[in-house]
């Protein structure tokens, strides 16, 4: 669905992905972990048209994306939740769910977008309580909640999310990866990049490892959880207070 | 003061006023999509009479305001293409220098085609002398266009921002360009429609208001620094807010006639800005949770 190959892209004066090659088949969960500053959100704004690709190739659904911008690559059917709660403050939770549509709006008919407005509140009861309120003032969950939901307005076959878990509660988490799930048993694809390695390995098909600008591994996801070079890495510390923070979620 | 002389500077105030609420809401809209603020703005009212008042010679004088919207909406939108749509780095402050520079050259230009002698537009309706009475005050048949008009455009661009496509994306845009483009939006044109709409509202607003206070090149300085009063004291962005402080400015201005010399009219709306800055940076209307999530 997702082909990437010998990709290059970065900033201004600094290059960050350095040749990243990667694919993502339909109906697949694929994660990609990596430190710090390894380069995952400049490879997903490349892969949204956010950040223009210096060399290498792009394709969606066997067309070429390497040059779209990124207005016009939501359009394709794939979609972008960035990292850190970007939602339009200053607009209703129900005005944001609109615009997440825009990219479809003269092919959406009004009976469609209702019912996938439903569908979306059936997701996150919350959001629907709290239709009206400005998005700026929601807690970060419900941002981030909305963010997702949002994109899926887009009418998404891939969703690319960029640390969805970043800076929320063990509850919150628990339930935005349970839509995850919920999402990939609908039929969507999903492209996930986490710091909450564990926790995306345990739902994912597949994972990368990326390191400075590039995918030095590729595995299922039970492998990687079980390769000792990413537990030692990535999983380290983290292994056991993510497993106790879930159940404590739990026992909420 | 009687009763009739109340009303009488009442109504002046109103009036004057609502061309002040109607810069502000220019000032808004651009502010809105861009977060910047233009300050051109009041030579879009400039720009638009002057063209007016030029064609009103040789065509209908509605064909004459359609023809001055039309040159100022070119301006609007070659300003943008110009100087906002390729600026290196697109910073809010980067921005409104620009736009104060544009405010500059554009007067330059106005001088160079039309000097510095001051025109009118004729009245809509009647003349100079034609009154309407009002409890016993005098308004002229100009001063309810000046009304009508201006109510219309604030209700259309409320239904337009607040239930439109465009309009949703347009407050999209401002509150965060990277989102409204991965939902599709494209935020450039987004940003050329908030300069088309300021510049059309702005120049009507000016083709309506010249033949009460008439036209100069330089005219849209002083209408710019009322406005952006107004707009600061109704809460950057706010619409409705706009319209009570533009009533507040002209009402006070108007009324300052009585008790002070005249040439303090103008110090008013300076005064009133200031006091904002000090006391209520959010404007009077501006809800603090709206504002304490934007810029400035
Ligand atoms: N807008 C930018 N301009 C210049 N350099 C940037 C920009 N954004 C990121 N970088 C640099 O690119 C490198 C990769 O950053 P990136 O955000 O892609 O990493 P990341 O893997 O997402 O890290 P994290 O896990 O902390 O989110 C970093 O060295 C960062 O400093
Ligand atoms: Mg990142």
């Amino acid at each position: 669905m997702l082909r990437i190959r010998n990709l290059h892209a970065g900033y201004e004066n600094l290059l960050v992905i350095k040749g990243a090659s990667l694919h993502v088949n339909p109906g697949e969960i694929v994660t990609i972990i990596g430190a710090n500053g390894a380069g995952k959100t400049t490879l997903l704004q490349t892969l949204a048209g956010l950040v223009r690709p210096r060399e290498g190739e792009i394709s969606f659904d066997k067309t070429s994306i390497t040059a779209l911008p990124a207005e016009r690559i939501v359009g394709m059917g794939c979609v972008l939740v960035p990292e850190g709660r970007q939602v339009f403050g200053t607009l209703t939770v129900e005005e944001n769910l609109f615009l997440g549509s825009y990219s479809r709006r003269r092919s959406l008919p009004r009976e469609e977008y209702r019912r996938e407005l439903g569908d979306v509140y059936r997701l996150f009861p919350r959001l629907e309580e709290r239709s009206g309120q400005l998005a700026g003032t929601l807690s970060g969950g419900e941002q981030q909640m909305l963010a997702i939901g949002r994109a899926l307005m887009a009418g998404p076959r891939l969703i690319m999310l960029d640390e969805p878990s970043m800076g929320l509660a063990p509850i919150i988490v628990k339930t935005i990866f349970e839509v995850l799930a919920r999402l990939r048993d609908m039929g969507k694809t999903i492209l996930l990049v986490e710091q909450n390695a564990k926790a995306a390995l345990r739902i994912a098909d597949r994972g990368y490892v990326m390191e400075t600008g590039q995918i030095i591994l590729e595995e299922s996801a039970a492998e990687l959880l079980n390769n000792k070079d990413v537990q030692r890495a990535y999983l380290g510390k983290e292994y056991k207070s993510i497993a106790d923070l879930g159940e404590q979620g739990e026992r909420q | 003061m009687t009763f009739e002389h109340v009303l009488q500077y009442l109504l002046a105030g109103i009036t004057i006023g609502s061309i002040y609420a109607i810069v502000a809401i220019g000032f808004n809209i651009i502010y809105n999509t861009t977060g910047i603020i233009n300050f051109a703005q009041g030579e879009f009212l400039m720009v638009g009479a002057m063209t007016a008042v030029t064609f009103s010679r040789l065509v209908p004088l509605p064909l004459a305001i359609a023809i001055g919207i039309a040159v100022t909406v070119a301006v609007g939108v070659l300003i943008d293409f110009v100087f906002i749509r390729n600026l290196k780095k697109p910073t809010v402050l980067n921005m409104i220098i620009v736009t104060i520079g544009l405010s500059i050259i554009i007067r330059e230009v106005a001088l160079h085609v039309w000097d510095e002698k001051v025109r009118s537009l004729p009245y809509f309706t009647g003349d100079e002398i034609s009154s309407i009475n009002i409890l016993g005050a005098y308004i002229s048949p100009q001063a309810l266009w000046v009304l009508g008009i201006c109510a219309t455009m604030v209700v259309l661009l409320n239904v337009f921002f607040k239930y439109s496509v465009m309009g949703r994306s347009m407050r999209a845009c401002s509150a965060n360009p990277v989102a409204a483009r991965l939902c599709g939006i494209n935020t450039k044109n987004m940003v050329t429609m908030s300069f088309v709409l300021s510049a059309a509202i702005g120049a009507l607003a000016g083709c309506v208001m010249s033949p009460i206070t008439q036209t100069q090149y330089d005219c849209g300085t002083s209408l710019a620094i009322k406005g952006f009063t107004v707009a600061i004291l109704g809460g950057l962005g706010n619409s409705t807010g706009a319209i009570i402080g533009g009533l507040i400015v002209g009402i006070l201005e108007e009324f300052s006639i009585s008790v002070m010399p005249l040439a303090y009219k103008d110090a008013i709306a300076i005064a009133i800005l200031l006091l904002i800055m000090f006391f209520r940076p959010s404007g009077l209307f501006g809800k603090q949770e709206v504002s304490a999530l934007k810029e400035f």
